[in-house]
């Protein structure tokens, strides 16, 4: 008895948090103050977080949060304080293309739970188990089942990504750095 | 598990899926429009999470996508802001209607 009413509450915790995430998500994409907007955005990820947790994935949840919650809507957060008035609200999108997208966004949703609702998953055998040693030794492991070399990309890529952050916000005065080519190419000619 | 069918988990990253889309539709403004990329990132992941766990379970493909992505989605966001900050300094707005210079 006790057990059958634990699986409800499992269950009953999934609606929840499902309902959280859609919720959340719906109000980031509608709402048209945009910090508002950010904080639901926020919300949403903080709730597909807890859905990781009830999966029992903890160190994707985990990263969830502190990757998207701690770094990526801070790094938002500050772009809307660095360009937008945070208290007025964004122009409303014309009705034509708001109807456009709700049927859109509507046929496509229809379509494609049709065909998740008509495929006839096969669940595989084996035992799941997601922790935290196993996923960092398959990541590091050059053979078999090995994720070494995507983890060296990726991380050459997260670089990449940085020094390429830096160059383009860097605040170069225009006519300074033309003045310096024209400098080069003169020296170049003497 | 736990008597959840897997198409229920996956009614909810579709319906993620899809209010990103009609984010990314009927919004204008860059920073919104990243938002409402990083919500289809996310059904994504849940997406690789959920297979992995039930169709998949001897195997951890589908976590170790789900960290990549998350990566990419890092790495995606700090460039996106740097571009949108620099876009500001020059254009002073944001909207994807007013930067058209490159628009043929």
């Amino acid at each position: 008895m006790i057990f059958e009413f634990y699986m409800t509450a499992s269950q009953i915790l999934f609606y929840v948090i499902a309902a959280f995430i859609l919720g959340c998500g719906l109000l980031a994409m509608t709402t048209r103050k945009i910090f508002r907007s950010a904080i639901w955005l926020l919300f949403s990820l903080v709730g597909v977080s807890a859905l990781y947790f009830w999966l029992q994935v903890e160190f994707i949840a985990a990263v969830q949060i502190v990757v998207y919650v701690g770094g990526i809507v801070v790094l938002i957060i500050f772009s809307v304080f660095l360009t937008q008035q945070s208290g007025t609200e964004m122009p409303k999108a014309p009705v034509k293309r708001t109807i456009a997208s709700v049927f859109a966004v509507l046929f496509g949703f229809a379509f494609t739970y049709l065909l998740i609702y008509k495929n006839n998953f096969i669940s595989g055998e084996g035992t799941f188990d997601a922790g935290i040693s196993k996923i960092g030794n398959q990541m590091l492991t050059t053979g078999e089942q090995g994720f070494a070399l995507p983890f060296e990309a990726v991380s050459i890529l997260l670089l990449a990504a940085m020094i390429g952050c830096i160059v383009i916000a860097m605040k170069t005065s225009t006519n300074q750095a033309k003045g310096e080519n024209e400098q080069a190419a003169n020296t170049n000619k003497k | 598990m736990s008597g959840i069918p897997i198409s229920h988990i996956l009614f909810l990253s579709t319906a993620l899926f899809f209010i990103g889309m009609y984010g990314l539709f009927t919004r204008r403004n860059l920073i919104t429009m990243l938002m409402a990329i990083e919500l289809i990132l996310n059904s994504v992941n849940i997406n690789f999470v959920v297979f992995n766990k039930f169709l998949w379970p001897g195997k951890l493909d589908g976590i170790f996508f789900t960290i990549f992505i998350i990566t990419i989605a890092a790495a995606e966001a700090a460039v996106a802001i740097a571009i949108i900050i620099n876009l500001f300094r020059s254009h002073r707005s944001i909207d994807v209607e007013d930067a058209t210079e490159m628009k043929w």
